[in-house]
């Protein structure tokens, strides 16, 4: 039988953010408020054309400038340190610049202002190529070549997939409609901006303190570097300081961090490179930008027959994890929604463009912006409403969709339901104002793009009855920290306060594959427990002896290890553990876990079940549009996410909140503005994120389904907040005043002309 | 060129030459060791360097050091109390979840401070209106309103 809330003394509880204290009092360090003994800054030039090759450069002057300990160009750079996964991007670019952003020089010195002087003095001579921004021109055949050793800008991927007979199933259909969707670049925002401080210890070991979401693969990606730079054997210890923010922007490592391995190691001092506002928007990855072509059909009765999916993604001029985005949005591509049918092409296109990488929703909102668009244009076509042809298609506990994901748990029509009584959907509401609704799938058990999704525990206890968890996840903000103490404290029955999570160094910490597609909860978090029980059962072991009992009868509860009635055998943790640790023979009870999920890669068909669970959702929206000016109104706002179990549910709306607002900016005002490649609003008066002025009402219902393989039955939540979003508020303005923008973001202006357009 | 400026900073008399450059977040930051002060755009557009100047909450990456002479300025490692108890605000932004990665944490907090300090009794839309110049991305602000909310009819007054 599934266990409730009032059975548990520590999960479930709205217990505040373990470092939040510190936190409030300004005493968190961050990148930007660490010195090191020594250190210099290092500063990194950009190319000054979107696509050139590099004539000469000429870096005496900056040489000679007084403070300045070292001047690197693309010449400096071993030959075989590149980044991205498939290896294509050098930190400091030699001979040729494919985008603004290229990396042409770097320095160091002992003050940033010597440093930004020095990279002044950097002459470079430049002879200007044609370049290509459009990704649906750079496939044509005569198109110019991003990268001239390649025969074609467009990536070898592999995303051609058909699941059962989409022709046949089309020419079945009652009723189909067919559309072309675009979004547009957007990038994280991190409050606090990346940075690094790299130093070599006397034997050539490097320490790297950076703010990463990915540590584990972050030291081998260096690892690798070092090996590049003749520095075998060499040993890498990566240390995150509090990171401001991550949001996927830092599951990659970036050429900030090998550059300041290269200046450290050449300067023999510590290194700092820590980027301004300007610098974080200009050379950080946005989300993946995409023209998407999509027609789905049903039969009479609103049940889906097809789903036939095109997208263009735009790579940019090299290649990070933005490329493999197409895998996350096979998901709801494949299984939002029970569709048998599925097709789906998506190729990722070389342009001079900035290049994208990871950010929150994988792929996912991208998709889900299209399918949720078009799912209301289909219900519209087939005369049915909008909510009931969601239900009539909704996922379902134990269906395993085309792709092959295995749905177990499933509060989708709870989710659903939770929407409809909130807002109204009967159409109507007060001119102007109008509701939309929109779901999501997302995965909710871990994730397996990598030969590992495995995160590794070890967990320490005290003489005191105090327990040190060291986790390979990562704590970016999101709360992990606190996850991991109420799982482990409600296993050995203490306090949250009473465990301490450290997160922060791959010399003490185990493996993890990284924080992203909301799997910490779930992975780490069931790495976590599985550690606990470890120690617990030697500690019940322990305590057999000492109280004469089969060691299954001993419990843990307010710091007692005890066997229920029979109150003489009871005694406080603390006390126990000294006596297991100061007896003859003594021990310091210790355990360690690797927890990989039993969780599939997707093989060559592309099928598998990625994921241990999936989290759903369904979001709704009241809007409000102006009609003379085209601004739209969040009214109201409600999001409903099947999350398992709240762990923690102050910390779980947390993430809601926060999803939902950067969806609600994705929807309505943030763009990346590219103008023939170059960055044209890189501060945040012209990048539009929502403030306080423009905070929305917002109701998170909870819906737990007590997934039997999470910790305490909980799933990922960290992404699902903005996955919908988009589509709930497109649906939301065509409800209000019958317009519907296929083109994000939906600004006053797209919404005025399509006002006048209709009008006419 | 540099100038010795005197000014009171969190209770204390302070003597210290600045360079007429320097901004108030620097001479904080880099000069005094203060980190609590963020920087997160070093423009004026993200609040995370809010700090107290005479009562009125404002930009210190903008601000030049040498404006100080003679002011008070508050910064938020003045406010817990020197038994090391923490603010009210500063507790009710760690009870209600007003905190995630932390960054704009104080300059939030010293922007809340300032608008309680002069009107404890503040509503919804003040509240608004008062943080609109702090950004925060990972709270989506409505935890921080809740914050503010929670605590404003205790006023900005140290218990």
């Amino acid at each position: 039988m599934s266990k409730s809330n009032s059975d548990f003394s520590v999960v479930g509880k709205r217990i505040p953010k373990l470092d939040a204290a510190q936190k409030a009092m300004g005493r968190a360090e961050y990148i930007q408020d660490i010195k090191l003994p020594g250190m210099l800054y290092g500063r990194i030039l950009y190319s000054k054309y979107a696509h050139a090759n590099i004539v000469k450069i000429d870096t005496s002057k900056a040489v000679a400038l007084s403070g300045v300990h070292a001047v690197l160009t693309g010449e400096d750079v071993p030959e075989k340190m590149k980044m991205g996964f498939i290896k294509d991007n050098p930190p400091i670019k030699k001979g040729k610049v494919c985008s603004f952003r290229d990396e042409v020089a770097a320095v160091a010195a002992i003050s940033p202002e010597i440093a930004k002087k020095a990279l002044d003095l950097i002459e470079i001579e430049y002879e200007e190529q044609i370049g290509i921004f459009d990704p649906e021109k750079a496939m044509e055949k005569d198109s110019p070549l991003v990268h001239g050793h390649l025969k074609s800008n467009v990536l070898k991927m592999p995303w051609d997939i058909h699941y059962g007979d989409v022709e046949k199933a089309e020419k079945e259909s009652a009723f189909v409609v067919e559309d072309r969707f675009t979004t547009q670049w957007v990038t994280h925002c991190c409050l606090g901006t990346s940075g690094a401080i790299a130093l070599f210890d006397a034997n050539d070991n490097l320490t790297i303190h950076t703010n990463t979401q990915i540590p584990s693969l972050a030291q081998k990606d260096f690892l690798e570097s070092l090996k590049a730079m003749g520095l075998e054997n060499k040993r890498v210890r990566v240390i995150k300081p509090i990171i401001g923010g991550g949001f996927g922007s830092k599951l990659d490592t970036y050429a900030y961090e090998h550059i300041a391995i290269l200046l450290a190691h050449k300067c023999r001092k510590p290194v700092k490179i820590a980027f301004d506002r300007v610098e974080e928007f200009k050379a950080t990855s946005t989300r993946q930008p995409t023209i998407i072509y999509i027609k789905q059909g049903c039969d009479k009765n609103g049940k889906l027959t097809f789903r036939d999916m095109r997208m263009v993604l735009d790579n940019g001029a090299h290649t990070s994890w933005g490329a493999t985005t197409p895998s996350v949005m096979l998901m709801p591509i494949s299984s939002l929604y029970r569709v048998e049918n599925v097709k789906y092409v998506a190729k990722c296109v070389y342009t001079n463009n900035t290049y994208s990488q990871a950010m929150r929703g994988y792929g996912n909102p991208q998709a889900t912006f299209a399918i949720e668009s078009s799912m209301d244009m289909l219900a519209e076509k087939a005369g049915i409403d909008r909510i009931e042809i969601r239900r009539i298609n909704r996922n379902q506990s134990g269906d395993e969709t085309p792709q092959g994901l295995k749905i177990t748990t499933c509060g989708l029509e709870e989710c659903i339901d939770a929407v409809e009584k909130e807002l109204k959907f009967d159409g109507k509401n007060e001119k102007g104002v109008g509701t939309g609704i929109a779901s999501l799938i997302h995965v909710g058990g871990g994730a397996r793009i990598y030969g590992s999704d495995g995160c590794g525990a070890i967990l320490k206890m005290d003489d005191y009855g105090k327990v040190d968890v060291f986790t390979g996840g990562t704590d970016m903000g999101q709360g992990l920290d606190n996850i991991i103490a109420q799982i482990v404290a409600e296993e050995l029955g203490l306090l949250a306060e009473d465990i301490n999570v450290v997160h922060s160094d791959t010399d003490i910490c185990p493996w993890d594959v990284g924080a992203h597609a909301s799997r910490s909860t779930f992975v780490a978090g069931n790495a976590a427990l599985g550690a606990a029980k470890k120690v617990k059962q030697k500690i019940q072991k322990f305590a057999s002896k000492l109280f004469d009992v089969p060691a299954e009868k001993i419990e843990f509860k307010d710091k007692l290890v005890f066997v229920p009635g029979d109150q003489e055998k009871s005694m406080p943790l603390g006390k126990l553990l000294r006596k297991a640790h100061f007896s003859p023979g003594g021990t310091m009870l210790m355990a360690e876990y690797f927890y990989d999920p039993d969780n599939q890669n997707m093989g060559k068909e592309l099928k598998g079940n990625m994921s241990m669970t999936y989290s759903f959702g369904a979001h709704g929206a009241k809007v409000k549009v102006d009609e003379e000016t085209g601004k739209v109104e969040v009214l109201e706002y409600v999001a409903a996410h099947d999350v398992g179990r709240a762990i923690n549910p102050l910390l779980l709306e947390g993430q809601v909140y926060g999803g939902v607002v950067m969806g609600l900016g994705y929807a309505l005002t943030e763009e990346v503005t590219v103008k023939d490649g170059e960055i044209m609003n890189a501060n945040f008066r012209d990048y539009k994120l929502f403030t306080a002025k423009d905070a929305v009402k917002i109701k998170a219902p909870i819906i737990e389904t007590d997934d039997k393989d999470g910790p305490f039955g909980a799933k990922g939540i960290g992404e699902p907040g903005c996955v919908p979003t988009a589509p709930a508020i497109a649906n939301a303005i065509y409800d209000a005043v019958g317009v519907r923008i296929k083109d994000l973001p939906i600004t006053p202006e797209k919404v005025l002309v399509a006002l006048k357009k209709k009008n006419d | 060129m540099a100038t010795n400026i005197s000014f009171i900073l969190n209770g204390d008399e302070i003597s210290y030459e600045v360079k007429d450059h320097w901004t108030l977040s620097h001479l904080l930051r880099e000069e005094m060791g203060l980190i609590g002060t963020k920087e997160g755009c070093g423009n004026g557009e993200c609040g995370a360097c809010t700090v107290i100047v005479d009562k009125l909450a404002v930009n210190s990456c903008l601000y030049l050091a040498i404006e100080v002479e003679g002011k008070i300025v508050e910064t938020i490692e003045g406010l817990a109390s020197t038994s090391g108890a923490l603010h009210p605000i500063q507790q009710s932004f760690v009870k209600n979840g007003g905190i995630q990665c932390g960054f704009c944490s104080p300059g939030m907090i010293m922007s809340s401070k300032a608008l309680l300090d002069k009107n404890p009794d503040a509503n919804h839309e003040e509240i608004k209106h008062a943080l609109a110049g702090n950004i925060c991305r990972c709270t989506g602000y409505v935890q921080i309103l809740e914050s503010v909310e929670a605590v404003k009819n205790m006023g900005g007054q140290n218990e």
